[in-house]
């Protein structure tokens, strides 16, 4: 293996300044993947180990709420607009693909403004799923802000949103788990800003290093905490300073907060988290799917599937009972095996 | 995707930019980024601006991706 | 394998294999069809060696004229490059329409004349066809072409005839220019998801570039296009059948910018985006730099790079890339098709 000369250098750094059993938490799905997909993973010295968190936003998505969107689908009263990254999500018992595939009317976008502009082309209604963190959930207030202005009737955003920080307190408030430092998102906190990390520092000393996505902004990130450990002076570290501001994006969070306001949310293997979901302002309640479509759908059935613990770092995904012993991206029985940004979705790609 | 490329603006219509990422044109909504104009660089995430670059972040970031290559070609 | 077959089942990935291997298998085995080949060989004339080529694809791709092609042209080229890489000249092709009723005649006619115009460039006849007209089910204009062809294997490609099994270490791998373009072009035209760049199919009849090579007698081992599920997709199925490992470099792979950019925007990986000009050839070290140079006399080749080398297998995974910050890891088989994600 030669390393190029810079990723060579940080290698260097980061043997040096690991000297016993170090865990850190990598927050965001594409984080993961591009871990994984670079070959970082195989650089780093054995005692540390990069643990995924709830950073993949389907894999969090709640299965009652996959089995709702199902049960719409099968009704045909609405086309499905959706982010790619839901569409082979398995349900209690089936995936929008395979809906799909018995004719659900199910459209993947690239934008949610594209299924603005399918609402304007049908006068059947339009669902979109809005699923997502903080960096996504903007462009979908933004749309249905635009849906507003254009008056556009049949455009119906479903709020399966998702926020960090509730989850980081979640995780460092769980007494198993042992994560010293955080890989904080970089595009999340393009939004938010730094501040929100801060109880992570000032509460639980943990060190954090918000980070960008290129490889080497990865390992940069990972210096950054590693020193914070060495040195005891937790801080939450900007190392993606290139795009992230200590205030954040004032304008997207303004338009969030128009929108939407905070509510408890399930999280797919994780239960319900204070305050770590979104619902919608009064102002915009018209816009609410669930207000317009009488769907119930019963609790979901039990799986031996440990999502939850793979998405709270307890373990890595080669340690659940099921991860290639009949989950499989194949064959996913949870979410994590799914989504190319799912944990073990990139260990079996990238890691056996 | 969360992508690192920035994307240029190379026109606007009113809160409506065609930008361009490594060749590819595609419409951005420039709602979370008000103050963005042509020429300007940006972080595009599922069709809007969620971030308006400087100019020497967007410099700084473009150069280090054409380093990355270069720098692994001459390793 | 699922209740029902999804699109996955047609990507050319995993999934494709086991429908193939767990249900036709089942029905039709028989050991050339067993081989997993483009093209079968078959003993005609003596039975001592092969020295035919028999193969047969169809086409279903939406929209049906693209940047670089058209439907026609691709059903033309993809049955030329399966008997191509098989090191076969090929003799006669059968096509077949099936046609989605309420097709302009204009639309048929200028695929007739594309393909025409394509079979004519390797001065290959359509002998023979059939054609049936379906009902209407969707909205857009719709046919299905399929294309049976059958080649003669040049003298140079014979005895032993190209095959996974004269693969050995240290032979190199090497592809004839940029991955992706093909499918880079096809979600242009399709206008999904409103990206536009200038990219065409590199849709193009790999014929002449392979004779080249038989002319100048070159050290062949083995040739495979790597069409649907891309470049790491037929790097796996060599891998497989040689039972030898494969490792490839990230930088020496030539892509353009903007399929790289397209690829990014959509959270796609080159390696699995589709290709319908290119060929991976695996060639013994000593005479990589001359069919290098045979390549970059040809437009067919000017973009070609040797891209990695044969190993021997590494903790069972066959294919593995040496990654752009010089660590590694493994190349697998997708599932299925490669969807749009935004994290």
């Amino acid at each position: 293996m030669n390393l190029t000369k810079t990723v060579e250098t940080l290698r260097v750094k980061i043997d040096k300044l690991v000297n016993k059993q170090t865990n850190l938490m990598e927050v965001c799905g594409t984080h993961t993947n591009v871990i994984s997909a670079s070959g970082i993973r195989r650089i780093l010295p054995k005692k540390l180990r990069l643990l995924s968190g709830p950073g993949c936003p389907v894999c969090v998505t709640a299965q009652t709420d996959i089995d709702w969107v199902i049960k719409l689908a099968r009704t045909n009263e609405a086309i499905i607009t959706t982010f790619g990254d839901l569409m082979r999500v398995p349900g209690s018992e089936s995936s929008l693909e395979k809906e799909k595939a018995n004719g659900a009317n199910i459209r993947v976008v690239y934008s949610p403004l594209d299924a603005v502009k399918h609402a304007q082309n049908n006068n059947k209604p339009v669902v979109f799923i809005g699923v997502g963190f903080e960096t996504t959930i903007p462009t979908i207030a933004g749309a249905v802000i635009k849906a507003k202005e254009q008056k556009i009737k049949n455009f119906y955003v479903l709020s399966f949103f998702k926020l960090i920080p509730p989850a980081l307190h979640k995780i460092v408030n769980s007494p198993e788990i042992n994560v010293q430092g955080f890989i904080l998102p970089g595009h999340v906190s393009a939004i938010i800003g730094s501040k929100p990390y801060e109880f992570l520092v000032k509460d639980y000393n943990k060190s954090c290093s918000i980070t960008g996505f290129e490889p080497i902004d990865i390992l940069q990130g990972i210096v950054l905490v590693l020193e914070q450990i060495k040195s005891n002076k937790p801080q939450v570290a900007i190392q993606y300073d290139r795009v992230v501001e200590i205030q954040g994006n004032l304008e997207a969070q303004n338009i969030m907060n128009q929108v939407f306001k905070n509510t408890d949310a399930e999280w797919r293997g994780l239960g319900i988290i204070k305050n770590s979901g979104l619902e919608f302002t009064k102002t915009y309640q018209d816009f609410n799917a669930k207000n317009h479509f009488a769907i119930r759908v019963s609790r979901p059935k039990e799986t031996s599937c440990q999502c939850g613990e793979v998405l709270l770092g307890l373990i890595i995904p080669t340690e659940c009972k099921l991860f290639a012993k009949g989950c499989y991206p194949s064959n996913p029985i949870g979410p994590c095996m799914v989504s190319s940004e799912g944990a073990c979705a990139a260990y079996y790609k990238y890691e056996r | 995707m969360c992508l690192a490329i920035p994307a240029k603006i190379i026109s606007k219509t009113g809160d409506t930019a065609m930008v361009d990422v490594s060749g590819v044109q595609r419409e951005a909504n420039l709602m979370l980024c008000p103050d963005a104009r042509v020429g300007d660089y940006i972080i595009m995430h599922a069709g809007f601006a969620i971030h308006l670059l400087d100019k020497k972040d967007a410099e700084e970031t473009l150069q280090m991706l054409s380093d990355i290559k270069d720098l692994a070609n001459n390793n | 394998l699922d209740d029902n077959i999804t699109l996955d089942y047609g990507s050319g990935g995993r999934k494709m294999h086991r429908l193939i291997g767990d249900l036709f298998l089942k029905y039709f085995y028989n050991r050339t069809l067993a081989k997993f080949e483009d093209a079968a060989e078959l003993a005609l004339l003596n039975k001592s060696n092969n020295d035919y080529c028999l193969t047969i694809d169809s086409y279903v791709v939406q929209p049906l004229f693209f940047p670089g092609g058209d439907i026609g042209k691709l059903s033309i080229c993809g049955t030329v490059n399966d008997l191509a890489v098989k090191g076969a000249k090929p003799l006669y092709i059968a096509l077949s329409f099936v046609i989605q009723e309420g097709i302009s005649l204009k639309t048929l006619e200028s695929l007739c004349a594309s393909i025409s115009k394509t079979a004519k460039s390797v001065n290959v006849p359509i002998v023979t066809g059939d054609t049936k007209v379906i009902e209407r089910h969707s909205t857009h204009e719709e046919i299905i072409i399929t294309t049976c062809g059958v080649g003669k294997i040049l003298s140079n490609f014979q005895n032993p005839t190209l095959g996974a099994n004269n693969i050995k270490v240290g032979d190199k791998i090497l592809i004839n220019g940029n991955i992706g373009d093909h499918e880079a072009s096809i979600i242009l035209a399709r206008g999904q998801f409103d990206f536009k760049a200038n990219i065409k199919s590199d849709c193009a009849p790999l014929y002449p570039l392979i004779e080249m090579f038989a002319e100048e007698k070159c050290q062949i081992k083995m040739m495979r296009d790597p069409t649907r599920g891309g470049l790491a997709t037929t790097l796996n199925e060599i891998a497989d059948a040689g039972k030898i490992g494969i490792t490839i470099d990230e930088n020496s792979i030539p892509m353009q910018k903007s399929v790289q950019g397209i690829a990014e925007l959509l959270g796609f990986d080159p390696l699995y985006m589709a290709n319908e000009g290119k060929v991976v050839i695996i060639a013994s070290a000593k005479d990589t730099n001359r069919i290098m140079k045979i390549m970059k006399r040809y437009a067919l080749g000017k973009g070609c790079a040797v891209i990695g080398e044969v190993t021997k297998r590494k903790y069972g995974l066959g294919v593995w890339l040496n990654t752009k910050i010089g660590s590694s890891r493994p190349v697998l088989q997708l599932e299925g098709f490669q969807i749009p994600r935004i994290c």
